[in-house]
């Protein structure tokens, strides 16, 4: 096996956009995301890299800069985190509806106020609805491997939709890990140039993005709505020629590890779920039948294969890093929802934190290991748990008792 | 029809009676020719600009949300480089995506010194939607949001001027044009075109319905608004400030105001005050030569 080079997962982001040779870049600077663009800047500067690198003056910007060029052909790259992907969220929509295969990374970091850099889910959650494909890495390698992924899935003439790559802020954009850099002729054989388009073509020319009627507007929703869930098939095949020609899994919809006898199975997103599968080795090791689901893609969401993964469970754990406040951890709504109607399902338990770049550890999991356990013996238990929440100074608890 | 006999902004669209911007629409696109990519956001061009299936203009047109025009330029310049693309990039809209909504993104682009053309079409108003107030509307006017009522709330502050914002970023080229002159105007895109660089067009666009004017008299109006002195025809090429014409004897600037609904309400004491400031300022002109410190509000 190759050994890799120790980089960060915002190096290894980088890395990718040069190797999917993207033709234009164009970014607007937030932590934890600026090392990719810092990066690109000097992949640019050096020559290593031939891509129209466009410093705008915003986030809006950099989508809108980004999917006029993808408009136009070209293949097209962005990266943002929080409040920059919430700045964007005009464009969000904009960028989906208008069918442009542009790829960017989201280093996932807390929105404010307050104000915290570091990392939890709220900025990809909150664009949940807007029409992009999201992808979640769990390791650095992922991060490289999940981009490139997405250029090929994204491009797809099947799919044709914008696809976001999250990797957790500093938990992976500000560590160190091993990562195996692909040569490029390599990479060229796994991603083809963009297929061409002439949208653009002053030749034959067309009005794009016009206005329509009620009647031919659903009719673009309803393609829309097509093309996301084709891409449940789309990203389970990238992901399986990506693992052939490259010797890893680092795709598909999503990864189970130990789930097949499992009792308890936990599911989680990104850097989270690796997290959970070091602890459910050392689980296993002592006997106890515990498993873990990694959502590599939240959208489209695999409700049909999380139902049959979930099956045998006794107990779900699905931990949120992000909330819908007056209702719940989304990732455990979505859960609930694939199980509707199976005869066959566990108990669903809510499992909340992890937030502005509080530890989703060994402690958080054993807690919550224990609250499964005691779900299991049939004991009352509360559906939803907060992790790592003090009692408030008025003396209350954060589960909203007096 | 061949492609080089068919007009590039198509007839029968879906225009006002009278509409001003797409007679400038029109004598931008022609001056351009085919070899173009026009990026339209909301206004009142985005709307004219298509009814799905029927397009108005035979350029290809990418349609944009309020704020983007300048950064979708910005896009489209930088995917025409990396495929040596030679195409003219134009972006039109209205005043409210230029001066208020769009701004930030205009002066970035401006900034950054990509190639295109811009072309705000002033009809000094949100006509699309009812005409309410921008930042481009002139002191006084009545409009859905300043509707004077009995408390006489019109539009209280005068107007940004865009000329002079853009004018501050060192842009290469820069003028301002009028419908009622189309030699002039169709000169000025032209020199755009050929401009390396951003180049920004600043055209008086009269709205019949939002001004409150007979449609039959939009380029009548427009020329008032030049012979009258309020709306001054001149470019800035590469820091060269020139007029493009000065009116021998100006019409009094009521010609202007009156025959609009919107300065109904103006007195002739204002009527006064107005030309008086016009006076002064074209004295100035005459005196010290024309600068763009001259350029005072118009109402």
């Amino acid at each position: 096996m190759t050994s890799g080079r120790n980089m960060t997962a915002t190096s290894a982001v980088a890395y990718a956009a040069r190797l999917a040779q993207v033709d234009v870049v164009a970014a607007y600077p937030i932590t934890p995301q600026t090392r990719i663009i810092e990066a690109i800047a000097k992949f640019v500067a050096d020559g290593e890299m031939k891509a129209q690198f466009v410093q705008v003056e915003s986030e809006h910007s950099a989508l809108a800069a980004t999917i006029a060029a993808s408009s136009n052909g070209v293949r097209a790259f962005t990266a943002t985190s929080s409040q920059g992907l919430l700045y964007m969220h005009e464009m969000m929509h904009w960028a989906a509806s208008a069918r442009v295969p542009i790829v960017m990374a989201n280093v996932n970091r807390a929105v404010a106020p307050p104000w915290n850099i570091y990392g939890d889910h709220q900025d990809a959650i909150s664009q949940r609805d807007t029409g992009w494909l999201q992808l979640f890495a769990e390791t650095n390698q992922h991060a490289l491997d999940m981009t490139l992924q997405a250029f090929r899935i994204a491009e797809d003439p099947r799919v044709q939709l914008p696809v976001m790559v999250n990797l957790d802020g500093f938990t992976l954009s500000h560590t160190y890990e091993p990562v195996v850099v692909p040569e490029p002729e390599v990479v060229n054989r796994f991603l083809a140039p963009r297929p061409a388009v002439d949208w653009l073509d002053v030749e034959h020319p067309k009005t794009i993005n016009g206005v329509v009627s009620p009647e031919h507007y659903i009719q673009f929703r309803a393609l829309q709505k097509d093309a996301a869930r084709r891409a449940l098939v789309v990203i389970e095949e990238v992901g399986e020629a990506f693992a052939e020609q490259f010797c890893r899994d680092s795709g598909g919809l999503l990864s189970l590890e130990q789930v097949s006898d499992a009792e308890i199975v936990f599911v989680a997103l990104g850097s989270a779920a690796s997290t959970i599968r070091s602890m459910v080795r050392a689980w296993r090791s002592v006997g106890r039948k515990v498993g873990v689901i990694s959502v590599r893609s939240y959208r489209p969401f695999p409700d049909a294969k999380m139902a049959e993964a979930l099956a045998g469970a006794r107990v779900a754990v699905v931990w949120d890093r992000a909330y819908s406040f007056g209702c719940g951890g989304p990732l455990a709504g979505e859960v609930k929802g694939a199980l509707y109607g199976r005869e066959s399902r566990p108990v669903v338990l809510s499992a909340v934190g992890g937030f502005g770049g509080a530890p989703v550890g060994p402690t958080e999991l054993e807690k919550a290991l224990e609250w499964a356990d005691a779900s299991m013996q049939g004991r009352p238990v509360p559906l939803e748990t907060w992790f790592g929440v003090k009692a408030y100074r008025d003396g209350r608890t954060p589960d909203g008792k007096e | 029809m061949a492609r080089n006999e068919t007009p590039l902004v198509m007839p029968g669209n879906s225009s006002c009676a009278g509409c001003g911007a797409v007679l400038i629409a029109r004598l931008v696109t022609e001056a351009i020719g085919p070899n173009q990519i026009m990026v339209i956001p909301a206004c009142c061009m985005g709307a004219v600009a298509t009814s799905f299936p029927k397009a108005t203009f035979n350029v290809p047109v990418l349609r944009t949300a309020f704020a983007s025009t300048a950064s979708f330029l910005t896009g489209l310049e930088a995917s025409a480089k990396a495929k040596g693309q030679e195409v003219t990039l134009v972006g039109f809209a209205g005043d409210g995506a230029t001066v208020d909504i769009g701004l930030a993104a205009l002066s970035g682009a401006i900034e950054r010194g990509h190639s295109f053309v811009y072309i705000c079409y002033d009809n000094e108003g949100y006509m699309n939607t009812g005409f309410q107030r921008s930042g481009s509307t002139p002191r006084g006017a009545q409009t859905s949001t300043t509707p004077g009522g009995a408390l006489g709330r019109y539009k209280a502050e005068p107007r940004k001027d865009i000329a002079k914002i853009v004018a501050a970023h060192g842009i290469p080229y820069l003028a301002t044009a009028s419908p009622a002159y189309p030699a002039d105007l169709t000169r000025k895109v032209e020199r755009a075109v050929a401009v390396k660089g951003p180049t920004f067009l600043h055209i008086m666009s009269p709205c019949p319905l939002g001004w409150g004017f007979p449609s039959a008299n939009s380029v009548e109006l427009a020329r008032t608004a030049v012979e009258s002195g309020l709306w001054k025809l001149y470019e800035l090429d590469h820091g060269v400030l020139r007029l493009s014409l000065s009116p021998k004897k100006r019409k009094p600037v009521k010609e202007f105001f009156a025959p609009q609904s919107r300065f109904a309400h103006l007195s002739d004491d204002v009527y006064e005050e107005l030309q008086r400031a016009v006076d002064e300022e074209w004295t100035t002109i005459e005196k010290e030569g024309f600068s763009l410190r001259c350029e005072t509000s118009r109402a």
